[in-house]
């Protein structure tokens, strides 16, 4: 993989990645229903996406529109009902380092502590204890875990589980970064510190980043592209792109300009989303 | 951790030895007044006075025949304690030795677990000392028939709690494994089996208390040593006294056999979240 060199000090306006860059997502035509009893629930329906390399592209809309469904089809937890997601050229099964995953419930393994969590990946790709300890410190530094080391992380802030999630998924080395809301939980200011962290790391690595919230905000100072969804069936609404250059500042009037157009489009959605509620309630 | 509050403040050693003493009193007047036998109720006095030549060694100190340390120890009561402890540990290795692989087999493969469980649910209800005639036509008297009981009692509890123990481990555990390229084996002995280890130490935890039942229980029957034959004995002779200086032995093994298993509790769950330290 050549990483993609994105600093901070690039000047010009960023154009939302090179459109050169081949894609390396590609999502076709997927469908996802579930079976609730005799009901049927169609999560996503008709999705057709392309992520290219190195772009960073957000999901939004709102609860249950299929955000994690659709993460989950990428990461080859879930396959499509319908449909097919190719990763380089490869048509995805199951779960792979290749794609690596920060859970929304940071899913860190309770009876490591954080560096053992850390390391865990490294382990099984079979790398040496040398050279495992000096990523590990590496990642640690990164991620200012480095006094944590060897906590549990019953014993950490939520923060700081999020930032191990994110050093343990960052280990791999994986082209590919799936990110369920990763920030939900967070208070504003730690999350704030975790975006700029994330897009610092994007920046320096290069990674493709796909990253699932339902915070209008939050997809506008990281996206490069924000793909809103709708409300069952989870379909594609709307593909936003972002052109404006980081770091972002929330009272730009660009910035409100697309967070009042984006808030409309969620909106909507969220209106279905609340009927569709009151009707299950009534009909129970 | 929350900080305790000193377990061992004057006020609280009151409180706690206020009934204790009380009962004690009550017994040495009872014992005392003559309206009792001494033989079916010695004076407490009297049980700690053979309480502690139980503990002492029999024979006079020779320096020519064992160091002193030896000569220390060489009392009945520790040798009794010694020995029971030693059937504990070696029936309960056995017994939870099999039902650990047994148990994270089945609770990991459905059918293993179809396999076994007909046969498991069948055994299972059956008290360990229901196999006492069975052991002894077995194994004969001596170490090996205790052992035996010792580890079924151990078994079971360990089997069960380790089948549950694998069955509920939390689903984002096994997929952030599979996120991180984790193969069978390494999903096995570095994600299954730790989420299974508090499931597994609570039975193990009941496994080692049945095993302290049925050690005592076996060698009333099958040995001629032990903490068991020893107030089984004493009984033989009419020691009331020493029979209540035994149970209170058996009481004081099992007691630092529940502290040994605490530690090592919180040890291997130094990790985990609800542990009241
Ligand atoms: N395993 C499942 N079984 C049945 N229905 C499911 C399952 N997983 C998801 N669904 C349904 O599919 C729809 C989409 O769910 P999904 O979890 O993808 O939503 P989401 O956009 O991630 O929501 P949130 O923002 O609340 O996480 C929901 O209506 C949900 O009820
Ligand atoms: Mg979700």
């Amino acid at each position: 993989m050549t990483p993609m060199l994105r600093t901070v000090a690039d000047t010009a306006p960023v154009a939302p990645v090179a459109d050169a860059a081949p894609v390396q997502i590609q999502v076709r035509g997927v469908e996802k229903t579930f079976a609730i009893g005799a009901q049927k629930i169609v999560a996503l329906q008709n999705i057709d996406l392309d992520i290219r390399k190195g772009e960073f592209v957000c999901l939004l809309g709102p609860s249950g529109c299929g955000k994690s469904t659709l993460l989950n089809a990428v990461a080859g937890f879930q396959p499509p009902t319908k449909g097919t997601v190719t990763v380089d050229g490869r048509i995805i099964t199951e779960p792979g380092p290749d794609r690596g995953m920060v859970f929304q419930e940071y899913a860190l393994f309770p009876w490591m502590t954080v560096a053992q969590n850390v390391a865990f990946g490294l382990e099984i790709k079979g790398m040496s204890k040398a050279e495992i300890a000096e990523k590990v410190e590496w990642l640690l530094q990164k991620l200012h875990l480095q006094d944590f080391r060897n906590r549990f992380p019953k014993d950490l802030s939520g923060g700081m589980r999020q930032r191990v999630a994110i050093a343990r998924v960052l280990a791999l080395d994986s082209p590919i970064l799936l990110m369920d809301e990763p920030f939900g939980a967070l208070d504003a200011l730690t999350r704030r510190t975790l975006q700029d962290e994330l897009l610092r790391i994007w920046e320096e690595v290069g990674k493709t980043i796909l990253f699932v919230t339902h915070s209008i905000e939050e997809s506008i100072y990281l996206a490069d592209r924000i793909i809103v969804m709708t409300y069952r069936p989870g379909t594609i609404k709307r593909d936003v792109v972002v052109d404006m250059p980081r770091p972002r500042d929330g009272s730009a009037p660009e910035f409100n300009r697309l967070k009042r157009e984006l808030s409309q489009m969620v909106m909507e959605e969220q209106q279905r989303f609340s009927q569709d509620e009151i009707r299950s309630v009534t009909a129970d | 951790m929350s900080q305790a509050k000193p377990r061992f403040s004057p006020a609280a050693l009151l409180r706690g030895s206020l009934v204790p003493v009380l009962v004690i009193a009550l017994w040495q007047i009872l014992s005392t007044s003559g309206l009792i036998n001494p033989v079916v109720l010695p004076s407490p006095v009297q049980v700690v006075v053979r309480w502690w030549a139980y503990l002492l060694p029999t024979e006079a100190y020779d320096p020519a025949q064992s160091s002193w340390i030896l000569w220390a120890l060489s009392g009945e009561m520790l040798f009794d304690a010694w020995s029971s402890l030693y059937r504990v540990v070696l029936g309960f290795a056995v017994g939870a030795g099999l039902a650990l692989p047994l148990g994270l087999a089945m609770g990991g493969n459905p059918r293993i677990y179809a396999l076994f469980d007909p046969l498991m649910q069948v055994l299972r209800p059956i008290p360990p000392i229901a196999y006492i005639p069975l052991a002894i036509l077995w194994f004969g008297l001596g170490n090996a028939p205790a052992v035996f009981l010792i580890a079924i009692g151990a078994f079971f509890p360990v089997l069960m709690n380790t089948i549950a123990g694998v069955r509920h481990v939390d689903g984002i555990y096994l997929r952030a494994a599979r996120n991180l390229g984790a193969g069978k084996l390494t999903m096995f002995v570095r994600v299954i089996l730790p989420a299974a280890t508090p499931y597994i130490l609570a039975g193990a935890r009941i496994g080692i208390g049945t095993a302290f039942i049925v050690v005592i229980v076996s060698e009333m029957i099958a040995v001629n040593s032990g903490l068991g034959f020893r107030i089984l004995e004493a009984r033989e002779f009419m020691w009331s006294d020493k029979i209540i200086a035994g149970m209170f032995t058996i009481g004081l093994l099992g007691l630092a056999i529940d502290i040994g298993m605490n530690r090592l509790n919180n040890h291997l769950l130094r990790w985990h979240r609800g542990l009241e330290n």
